[in-house]
């Protein structure tokens, strides 16, 4: 497919929570809690006011205008900020660091005085109904040419624990916010930035890091298409993918209008029936549930509301996102039934009842209550119209493996009012000029490459890892950087695969190990072993004491000396080629505790001495 | 700084001299709705002081007005319009903290015209620092048949969870109840569950943030609303509405003071209170100061001022029979303020000066229960 060509233009919202000791608005630590150990709940009622509602019509907007509960877990990490029982503190200045170093790494210019301002958010995530967020920096440019337009810090949401249930642990860990213009032209294109993107990020060392740390929003369009935004996409590995499936998803979209307006395809509000009724003795659970059922006739819709337009989604999954959003479970419509329960006898009924055609589709739809069917009717209406002008502009979530549904309608101009709790943080020039730009993770890389010969691959991985400040700490304490490196990337990723908890090892503990390397108190094969008794809780001196004394080199010289002359005749027989099965007996005697390259030197050249001599 | 809004909605500070004029704004004028209210139910009203109960948000300028206007408050709290009709009235916006007895009069003046025009109930939005003190003016300067209900919030009325829906619609359910004193009503709990009721004379801030910072000391609540089903259930020992005739008392003798003592206080402090009329000390435990204070104390009584104790305990009663600093402060001429809080003995001693000429009467109207300020019983422990 040619992207340039169809136009699309994509841009990026990248939300990264950052590593830092307290939280933005408060001095609670940034810590994610189990919510089994939640120490306490309290619930309130969030109030929107119509302008706040978006752009959904009327009668959703009176369904969803009640008031809406929501419940929230306290614990012993959170405090009255995070319940909106206490004013914020101030801007947490670490955080505002963070952001103004990554605002340099993109050669942005930072906002010389920093207002925070509250953002409407009444969806419960936010325990006061808006989410703090301030502007730190504007025009900042990427290697490919694109440009980044702005970096805000803000503050996290809680987390969503289900329905109206929210966690407050994550509620107020910073959060930057960076924004790209629409710059992006093919699906690799916006993959590639993000991954520039979040190198960049981790160059810091201030972010955190695992799922849901970050999530990337990414805004499409093509020619002839709509702006739309697609929400919390948290595996990097898909972004390309799921581009790919919003342009497909688009275009199959307007291939269903060009057929619909050849079809003279029309939807009138009126063409719809009461159908309750004609359902009293369905087999279909759900509409025999229903308190209303209502039929809307789209005429000329046939067979296209079935169509896929995206890998298992159809138009027909699209209307239904729109009448979820009343309460409905979803709609049944035509072009898949006879099923659920629901027979071709029952069809053919409705048909008639509203003077449907063969190229008519028919919508059905069930709501608990008279209210919710009208909601749910209107919604199905409004989406159906729009299929006959094209593709709505819209939120919409991302589903497993790239494809996505409806969320919302786009927002409209935020909602934004001052903060007048926090007060302003001036950026003067002495500030901006102290940002210290750290080095990018793939400069360190060749430079471990070029510095300490670490191989390519190891050098990124060792760049990107997590133990990273471990390595880098252990070339500082003169570790040889080959032995850091293989025991981060190597050794811990095999106990890892065994089971061992490796998480449980301090990174003092592994400078500890490596320094006793170093000293030759442990061989470098004893690491594993004194690793896994490290991470069963032992101390790195008990486990050492424990796999046995060190064995110093004379010992070892005259375990050598032994052997050789216990297998003299092997030697005789094998000469030189004897050194690889005698390394293999030696070893196996000094049980690891000494370092195969002294092994290997001693038995070297106690092998020589051996064949010198026996040699005539 | 200046300044500037983008269009993103965002504010930032930047160096003035960076900015050019170009145009006023076009300040459009704001779409007034009028809102039309049920005739058929009871009537209220609301009279507000400066706390707020509704406000609204431009997000155009981000400018956050209050509203004190009945259709304003109604477009605001849509839920108030289910409970009564309102007539409504700003008599101040002032901080809570900038109130004085003149306001208390002139408020006790505003919510009596009301209560004479014949209202159900009286609703008085206030700003919750003083709250408790303007409550307890109120409490003495109007003897009421109706409801009096203290209104505010502790979290701005600019968010969607501020506590000030909730409060306002139960106090105007408070208003139009079977009640007849006044109170307050605020958030009983962190939830938004139910508010309590407290009377106007023993209750307290006891909390900077909380929605529930307020309480009732020495007694359980009058009552309670739920939320939202707006059920008031009042206990048996609340005043019933219709028992009080309608009257109106407000002096006030403004030339009161109060002082909290500590440790080591110089007898000096108390020099400034010569000339005053009255002074309420907040003593330790049963109610006690220094010895060295004692002397002060005896010249401001004999010069004139009427002396009342109380304890920065909060709860419980004051007994300067135990001690001899105790009894010594009794010889002196001290009052005991039974288990009056201190900042509503304060209030008491300047209405009580006010309106009782006869120094011996009004001693003993300062110990003497008037409005559920000084209870005979100490049922209630902490
Ligand atoms: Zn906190």
């Amino acid at each position: 497919m040619d992207y340039r060509e169809m136009g699309l233009i994509a841009g990026i919202e990248i939300h990264q929570q950052l590593d830092t000791r307290e939280k933005l608005f408060c001095h609670c630590p940034t810590t994610l809690r189990d919510t089994a150990e939640h120490s306490g709940e309290f619930f309130r009622y969030l109030r929107a006011t119509e302008s706040e509602m978006g752009e959904i019509d009327r009668a959703a907007q009176e369904e969803m205008k009640r008031d809406r509960k929501f419940q929230y877990y306290t614990y012993d990490t959170t405090c009255l900020v995070e319940n909106d029982e206490e004013p914020p503190a101030l801007l947490n200045s670490e955080a505002l660091d963070v952001c103004l170093t990554i605002a340099k790494m993109f050669s942005m210019t930072p906002i010389p005085q920093i207002h925070t301002m509250r953002k409407l958010v009444i969806d419960g995530s936010n325990t006061s109904g808006f989410q703090r967020t301030a502007l730190i920096a504007i025009n900042g440019s990427l290697p490919n040419g694109g440009k980044i337009e702005t970096i805000c810090l803000e503050e996290e949401a809680a987390q969503r624990v289900k329905d109206d249930i929210f966690s407050l642990d994550r509620l107020g860990i910073p959060l930057i916010e960076i924004t790209t213009s629409p710059c992006m032209h093919t699906p690799e294109e916006v993959q590639q930035v993000a991954e520039y993107m979040g190198m960049v990020l981790r160059s810091t060392g201030k972010v955190k890091r695992g799922i849901g740390t970050i999530r990337q929003d990414v805004n499409i369009s093509i020619k002839g298409g709509a702006r739309v935004e697609i929400k919390g996409v948290q595996e990097l590995e898909l972004i390309a993918e799921v581009v790919k499936r919003e342009v497909q998803r688009q275009k199959e979209l307007l291939t269903i209008r060009d057929e619909l307006n050849k079809r003279k395809a029309d939807i009138n509000l009126n063409e719809h029936k009461d159908v309750t009724d004609l359902f009293k003795n369905t087999k279909s659970t759900i509409l025999k549930k229903a308190k209303r059922i209502y039929a809307q006739n789209l005429k000329g819709f046939a067979g296209l509301v079935g169509r896929e337009i995206q890998p298992d989604r159809r138009l027909g999954s699209e209307i239904s996102d729109y009448a979820k959003v009343c309460g409905v479970g979803g709609i049944f419509h035509t072009d898949e039934l006879p099923a659920y329960g629901i027979t071709a006898e029952e069809v053919d009924k409705v048909r008639k009842v509203l003077n449907a055609k063969e190229v008519d589709c028919i919508v059905l739809l069930a709501g608990s209550s008279d209210k919710q069917a009208t909601c749910a009717l209107n919604q199905v209406f409004n989406r159906a119209k729009s299929a006959l002008k094209g593709i709505p502009e819209e939120t919409r979530k991302m589903l497993e493996e790239g494809s996505t549904a409806y969320m919302r309608p786009l927002p409209g101009a935020a909602r934004m009012y001052p903060e007048t709790d926090v007060l302003p943080v001036l950026i003067n020039d002495a500030r901006w000029k102290g940002v210290k730009v750290p080095e990018l993770l793939q400069i360190k890389a060749e430079r471990f490459l070029k510095e300490y010969g670490i191989e390519r691959n190891y050098a990124g991985q060792l760049a990107s890892s997590e133990k990273l400040p471990l390595f880098e700490r252990a070339i500082k304490e003169g570790i040889k950087p080959k032995l850091a490196a293989f025991t981060i990337l190597s050794t811990s990723t095999e106990l890892r695969r065994e089971g061992i908890e490796i998480r449980n090892i301090s990174d003092d503990a592994y400078l500890t190990v490596w320094h006793s390397v170093e000293k030759g108190k442990v061989a470098k094969e004893g690491i594993p072993d004194l690793l896994r008794l490290v991470a069963s809780g032992s101390t790195v001196e008990t486990a050492i004491q424990n796999l046995g004394p060190s064995i110093s080199r004379e010992e070892v010289e005259s375990i050598v000396k032994k052997i050789i002359s216990e297998r003299s005749e092997f030697i005789q027989q094998r000469g030189k080629a004897a050194l690889g099965p005698l390394m293999g007996v030696v070893m196996a005697e000094v049980r690891g505790s000494v370092d195969g390259k002294v092994v290997s030197e001693i038995l070297k050249r106690e092998l020589e001495k051996s064949l010198a001599a026996k040699t005539p | 700084m200046a300044v500037v809004k983008l269009d993103s909605g965002y504010n930032i500070g930047v160096t003035p001299s960076l900015c050019k004029f170009i145009e006023h704004p076009k300040i459009e004028p704001t779409k007034r709705l009028e809102v039309t209210q049920d005739k058929k139910l009871s009537e209220l009203s609301i009279i507000s002081t400066g706390g707020t109960i509704a406000s609204r948000i431009d997000y155009r300028t981000g400018s956050v007005t209050s509203q004190f206007d009945a259709s304003d408050i109604l477009i605001a709290i849509p839920e108030l319009a289910k409970v009564a009709q309102y007539h409504t009235k700003s008599l101040y916006t002032i901080l809570s903290e900038n109130m004085t007895p003149k306001i208390w009069q002139d408020l006790a003046k505003a919510v009596y015209e009301e209560i004479k025009r014949g209202v159900t109930g009286v609703i008085v939005t206030h700003g919750t620092d003083t709250m408790a003190y303007s409550a307890a003016a109120l409490s003495f300067m109007i003897d009421t048949p109706v409801p009096i209900v203290f209104v505010g919030s502790q979290r701005s009325a600019d968010r969607p969870s501020s506590d000030n829906t909730m409060n306002a619609v139960c106090a105007a359910s408070v208003a139009k109840s079977d009640l007849g004193e006044v109170v307050v009503v605020m958030h009983a709990t962190t939830n938004d569950d139910f508010c309590a009721i407290h009377r106007g004379t023993r209750v307290r801030k006891m909390h900077t943030s909380r929605r529930d910072a307020f309480q009732s000391i020495g007694m359980p609540p009058l009552g309670t609303v739920s939320y939202p089903s707006r059920e008031v259930k009042l206990e048996n020992f609340a005043v019933q509405r219709g028992i009080h005739k309608l009257a109106l008392h407000e002096k006030l003798e403004q030339r009161c003071g109060m002082v909290q003592f500590y440790p080591g206080m110089s007898p000096d402090v108390l020099k400034g209170y010569e000339g005053y009329k009255g002074l309420v000390i907040a003593g330790t435990g049963l109610g006690h100061v220094s010895t060295t204070l004692i002397p002060g104390v005896h010249n401001l009584i004999e010069s004139g001022t009427m002396v009342v104790m109380t304890s920065q305990c909060m709860h419980g009663r004051v007994c300067d029979r135990v001690y001899d600093t105790g009894r010594d402060l009794l010889t002196a001429g001290v009052i005991e303020g039974n288990d009056m809080l201190a900042e509503v003995a304060l209030v008491k001693l300047m209405w009580v000066l006010g309106n009782e000429p006869n120094p011996m009467k009004a001693r003993e109207l300062m110990q003497t229960d008037l409005k559920g300020e000084c209870m005979r019983r100490s049922a209630h422990g902490l």
